[in-house]
């Protein structure tokens, strides 16, 4: 078995709540490894016991050939988590926060050093070194946080959404970041609700939903299977969008009506519009685009809001 | 354990910051408190007590005293913030730490500051001409023991609680008493029964009285052991308690 993670029938129950439900799970070396879904999916429960953080409540689970339940701190020496919300220490310097961190490890102080002063370079924080952390910009303190979980030059680095709460700068430099390991041969984890997130940095992924994985695949795999190839977005000048779908129907493989539009999904979007217009409808604005990750992600996991 | 050494090193890295101030505080603290009580107060008391002078009989109480107040405020908010606001216990708990590292390392650190705190009131207080016996060393240890029998249970306390308006509860309704009738200003003997028996049952007492036999050179007797069997028990209880609760919270 050289799955660097493997688990099967993995189950987390808090009191009655089943959080994670029975799932299969297997990561290989060097790949990016996704965890889609919506709150409450599963995904930070499954994180954290990778992160061996979190005993799990029933099933198999094997993090680099060993068991979380028994042999945690070793399992641990050689991850490295980057958490939901940062959790460095605001009062010290960046550079403190690193070298008290991997000092945690068992690393030499001396190595400490030279390991932190490297990855400041590698997420550019390399000049704020001496600051403090407390006035650090959010995208700076993700990147910070990155950084530390590489401190012990880890085989495996669990990343519970990278970007959320990051502006779109930010957010680019941290995946630019993220690829880069990735390329360096990296194995990277991750959990995230955004879909462009997943489709630049994840091989594989899975989607969760209520506790189970509901798909499985690399992005192009899933978009084969659960969407089409292209959607038209029309939009028609009327309070009910939903008079229309009748006058729809044939256009593509599937036609789904929102509060605010219609969207067709078919093979070829432009074909599908020139149709839209022969049968003499005329929305009010049309777009066709390429499916996406979240055409998907909707599909499989609904559109109902989850608080 | 060597992991928890590492712990008790981020601590002190995070010390370092403040320990200017910290230590300046440490002994303004004590040179006010013996201005104020032992001479202030020591001035009203001119029969002294038990035989000698006030401010002799006050100095190991308050030196005590000032042993818990430490410990007590070194186990309260800096550990709700370690769960809650900063949630350094999370960032340890991901790294190769086990439960008693992170909870040795930070109990460490906070004895380290309860020892910096009694032995500069015992400075301040040899400067005083407070000290009547060599033994006066003796209350290092015992405030090391006095403090241990309080950070352990009342950082399981605040590892229990779920927001920091309990901490203040528990100085008003704990830490304060505690202060009053365990014999610091003056003696238990005459508190009503009730509040002796309350003092007895504390651990501050038993710092109180071990450390006044240590600055006055006086025979603790045989009790002293049972004294210092009963601080343990607390230190080890609170171990216990506060190793339970840190795992709660920390593996869920």
């Amino acid at each position: 078995m050289n799955s660097l993670i493997h688990a099967r029938g993995l189950i987390k129950r808090f009191g009655d709540f089943t959080a994670v439900d029975g799932i299969d799970v297997d990561v290989r070396p060097g790949e990016a490894f996704g965890f889609l879904g919506p709150n409450g999916a599963g995904k930070s429960s499954t994180m954290r016991m990778i992160g061996c953080v979190s005993p799990p409540s029933g099933g198999v689970l094997r993090i680099l050939g060993m068991d979380p339940r028994r042999d945690g701190p070793a399992i641990r020496a050689r991850l490295g988590v980057c958490p939901q919300l940062d959790n460095l220490d605001p009062e010290l310097t960046v550079l403190e926060n690193l070298v008290t961190y991997a000092r945690f490890f068992g690393i030499p102080r001396r190595v400490a050093r030279a390991r932190a002063a490297e990855l400041l370079d590698f997420v550019q924080l390399g000049e704020r070194a001496g600051s403090r952390v407390e006035p650090l910009s959010g995208g700076m303190k993700r990147r910070l946080t990155i950084a530390r979980a590489m401190v012990n030059e880890p085989d495996l680095v669990l990343l519970d959404e990278p970007t959320t709460g990051l502006d779109p700068q930010a957010r680019h430099l941290v995946w630019e970041r993220l690829f880069r390991l990735k390329q360096q041969g990296v194995t990277l984890v991750l959990t995230t609700h955004y879909m462009d997130e997943a489709e630049q940095l994840c091989d594989r992924l899975v989607v969760m939903d209520g506790g189970r994985i509901v798909a499985e695949g690399s992005p192009r795999e899933l978009i084969g299977a659960h969407s089409t190839r292209e959607v038209v977005e029309l939009r028609f000048p009327t309070d009910d969008q939903g008079t229309y779908a009748g006058k729809l129907e044939g256009i593509g493989e599937r036609v789904e009506v929102l509060p605010d539009r219609v969207l067709l999904y078919v093979a070829d979007g432009d074909g599908a519009l020139a149709e839209v217009h022969r049968r003499s409808l005329s929305p009010s604005s049309s777009l066709v685009r390429r499916s996406s990750l979240e055409d998907v992600f909707l599909r499989l996991t609904g559109r109902t809001l989850v608080d | 354990m060597i992991p928890s050494v590492h712990v008790l090193e981020y601590h002190l890295v995070n010390y370092r910051r403040t320990w200017r101030a910290s230590v300046f505080s440490s002994l303004v603290l004590p040179l006010l408190t013996m201005l104020g009580f032992g001479l202030g107060v020591g001035g009203f008391v001119t029969g002294g007590v038990d035989g000698v002078s006030y401010l002799e009989w006050m100095v190991p109480g308050l030196i005590a005293s000032t042993a818990a107040q430490v410990a007590v405020a070194e186990a309260t908010w800096p550990v709700m913030s370690c769960f809650t606001w900063v949630k350094t216990y999370f960032a340890q708990a991901a790294a190769p730490l086990r439960i008693g590292d992170i909870l040795g390392g930070h109990l460490a650190f906070m004895l380290f500051r309860v020892a910096v705190s009694a032995a500069a009131f015992l400075l301040v207080a040899f400067g005083f001409g407070a000290l009547r016996s060599g033994w006066a060393v003796a209350v290092l240890p015992i405030s090391l023991l006095l403090g241990a029998a309080l950070v352990a249970p009342v950082a399981a306390y605040t590892a229990s609680v779920s927001s920091d308006s309990y901490l203040a509860i528990l100085m008003r309704f704990a830490v304060l008493p505690m202060s009053l009738f365990s014999g610091v200003f003056f003696p238990v003997d005459s508190l009503p029964t009730v509040l002796r028996w309350v003092a007895w049952a504390l651990p501050l007492w038993h710092g109180v009285d071990l450390s006044r036999a240590a600055t006055l050179g006086l025979d603790p007797g045989p009790g002293a052991v049972w004294q210092v069997l009963y601080l343990l028990a607390w230190a080890v209880g609170g171990w216990f308690l506060a190793s339970w609760r840190y795992r709660r919270r920390l593996v869920i």
